[in-house]
């Protein structure tokens, strides 16, 4: 009886060997990778808001300070989302006919909460303070970006746990004078490493416990 | 007040990415898990909510109840005043020193410089864009005006000025007191009291 396969169709058993071996391989990469890839952390994509509030307006055109509006990010571990009454000291006043400004007007008006749509957002099993952060001087850019150049605020960097390690790790890449914090200017000193080693020890950052899985998974 | 609305679509595009690269080794079951462990059962700060009416997660205290140690007997403390006229002293719990005034600095810069600017002569940025402009903090009215009369303001605010009350804590609106009589100080001095180091600078 004449043979079923012909010789030549062992490479389709080679290459079928192979195939699956790739193609295993490849899903487990992606499957590793995943949280790398921007377009899952959504890296970049400006969110839409209810008011297009710009920062880039109000940080880099008028120079308000930071905790004009995020009152609570030195001393709790929520930065704070100002309420309407903040934007009024201003707009009660000034632009007071702006119609993109007509939610913010009415909710004052209506005394109901306005909703601004979340941007960055961890999982809900890690744990993150701002004020220890800003305590130990790292400074808002460091994380976020150039927000004073967001007319609509994106994610700067992912926020997976390779991102923040990195920088556990080696604080004294990042590290800035204290004062400097929300300085959104600031651009790393040509001598970063060893500025910012002495920073480390003047602030007595743990370095040595940074990592512990329980810092951030309580 | 304000509200967060979470954005789910990032875990989504996550899952989505998932399920097309291992759509035959994750079950439907465990993105379900996982989307759960990402979004859990509980409210982050400001986060809205259909459980209470008005959709705050974050609750006034009830009318007429008063917290734990929350209790504001000391008037001068608490509202600038002794015995109901303006206070013209820093109350006893609060100690002038530098470390005072600097921190009354600081706040000032970030609270008060957009209208009033950083010497108090009324011409901030956001007046030069337009908004009323706020009297000068070194007019004679002012200059003679009570300590009190300043953490008043700040507390209750004037006129189409709003109250900083819920941004500045009570020690920080006396820091700001402190450092605003500094800055009239500052601006008053006749050469002559000037310590002979500055005079020195000045020629
Ligand atoms: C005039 C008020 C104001 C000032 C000043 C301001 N912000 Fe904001 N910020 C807002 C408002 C309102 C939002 C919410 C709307 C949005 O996300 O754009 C916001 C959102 C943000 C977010 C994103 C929050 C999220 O949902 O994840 C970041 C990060 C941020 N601000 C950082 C900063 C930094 C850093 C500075 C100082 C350099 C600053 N902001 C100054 C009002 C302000
Ligand atoms: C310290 C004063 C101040 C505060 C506080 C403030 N703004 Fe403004 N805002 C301004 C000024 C000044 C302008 C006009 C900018 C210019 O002249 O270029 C402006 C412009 C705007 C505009 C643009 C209006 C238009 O039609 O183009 C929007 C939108 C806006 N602000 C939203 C907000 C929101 C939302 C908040 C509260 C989170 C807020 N602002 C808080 C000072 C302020
Ligand atoms: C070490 C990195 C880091 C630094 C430094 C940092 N942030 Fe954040 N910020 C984050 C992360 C991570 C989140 C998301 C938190 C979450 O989802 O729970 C966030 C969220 C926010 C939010 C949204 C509200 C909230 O707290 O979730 C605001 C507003 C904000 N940051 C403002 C600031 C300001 C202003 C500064 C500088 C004073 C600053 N951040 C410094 C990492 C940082
Ligand atoms: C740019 C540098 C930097 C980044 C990015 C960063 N951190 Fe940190 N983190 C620090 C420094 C510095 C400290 C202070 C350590 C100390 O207390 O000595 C710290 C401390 C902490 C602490 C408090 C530790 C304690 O024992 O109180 C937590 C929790 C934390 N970080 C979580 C995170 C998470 C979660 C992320 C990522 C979303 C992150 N951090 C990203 C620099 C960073
Ligand atoms: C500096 C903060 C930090 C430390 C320390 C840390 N993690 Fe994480 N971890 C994170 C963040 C942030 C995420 C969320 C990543 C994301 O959303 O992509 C995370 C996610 C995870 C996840 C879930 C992954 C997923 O996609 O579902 C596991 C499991 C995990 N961490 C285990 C650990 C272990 C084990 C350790 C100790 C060796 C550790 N982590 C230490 C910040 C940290
Ligand atoms: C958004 C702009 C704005 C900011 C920010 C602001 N003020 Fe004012 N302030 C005004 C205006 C406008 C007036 C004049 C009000 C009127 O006459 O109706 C005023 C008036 C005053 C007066 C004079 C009261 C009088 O008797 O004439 C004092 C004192 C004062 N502000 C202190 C402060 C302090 C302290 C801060 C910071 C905590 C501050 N202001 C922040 C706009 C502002």
């Amino acid at each position: 009886m004449a043979q079923v396969f012909h010789r030549s169709s062992n490479w389709l058993a080679r290459f079928s060997i192979i195939a699956v071996i790739g193609v295993t391989g490849l899903l487990f990469s992606i499957l590793l990778n995943i949280n790398r890839i921007d377009y899952v952390s959504e890296v970049g994509v400006a969110i839409d808001q209810p008011v297009p509030f710009s920062h880039k307006h109000h940080v880099e055109a008028i120079g308000i300070d930071c905790r004009y509006c995020h009152t609570s990010v030195e001393e709790s571990a929520f930065a704070g989302i100002p309420p309407v009454e903040t934007c009024m000291t201003c707009h009660s006043l000034i632009w007071t006919e702006a119609p993109n400004l007509e939610p913010i007007r009415t909710a004052w008006r209506d005394e109901k909460p306005l909703q601004w749509n979340r941007v960055h957002d961890l999982p809900d099993f890690v744990y993150f303070r701002h004020n220890i952060h800003i305590a130990k001087g790292i400074g808002c850019t460091s994380c976020h970006g150039a927000i004073n150049e967001m007319p609509l605020v994106w994610v700067e960097n992912a926020l997976n746990m390779e991102w923040c390690l990195d920088c556990h790790r080696n604080p004294e890449k990042h590290i800035r004078p204290r004062e400097r914090v929300f300085d959104v200017h600031w651009t790393p000193p040509a001598d970063q490493e060893a500025q910012g080693l002495q920073l480390v020890e003047e602030y007595d950052v743990r370095v040595s416990q940074l990592t512990d899985c329980s810092v951030c998974h309580l | 007040m304000t509200q967060i609305v979470r954005q789910s679509s990032r875990v989504t595009n996550r899952v989505i990415v998932t399920v097309v690269a291992l759509a035959t080794v994750l079950s439907a079951a465990g993105c379900d898990l996982r989307q759960r462990m990402y979004d859990q059962e509980k409210y982050e700060a400001h986060e809205a909510t259909t459980f209470f009416k008005d959709g705050l997660t974050s609750r006034a205290p009830i009318e007429g109840t008063v917290a734990r140690g929350g209790l504001r007997l000391d008037t001068h403390l608490y509202e600038g005043k002794v015995s109901g006229e303006l206070a013209t002293t820093l109350p006893p719990s609060i100690e002038f020193n530098r470390a005072l005034l600097e921190r009354g600095q600081q706040r000032y810069n970030i609270y008060c410089t957009p209208c009033h600017d950083r010497t108090g002569s009324g011409n901030g940025i956001v007046v030069q864009r337009g908004l009323k402009q706020p009297p000068s903090l070194h007019q004679d009215r002012l200059r003679n005006a009570a300590i009190g009369y300043y953490f008043d303001v700040i507390t209750n605010g004037f006129g189409s000025m709003f109250s900083y009350a819920s941004r500045i804590p009570v020690n920080d609106r006396w820091a700001v007191a402190a450092y605003i009589r500094a800055l009239q100080f500052s601006q008053e001095a006749a050469y002559d009291e000037l310590p002979a180091e500055d005079q020195r600078q000045l020629q």
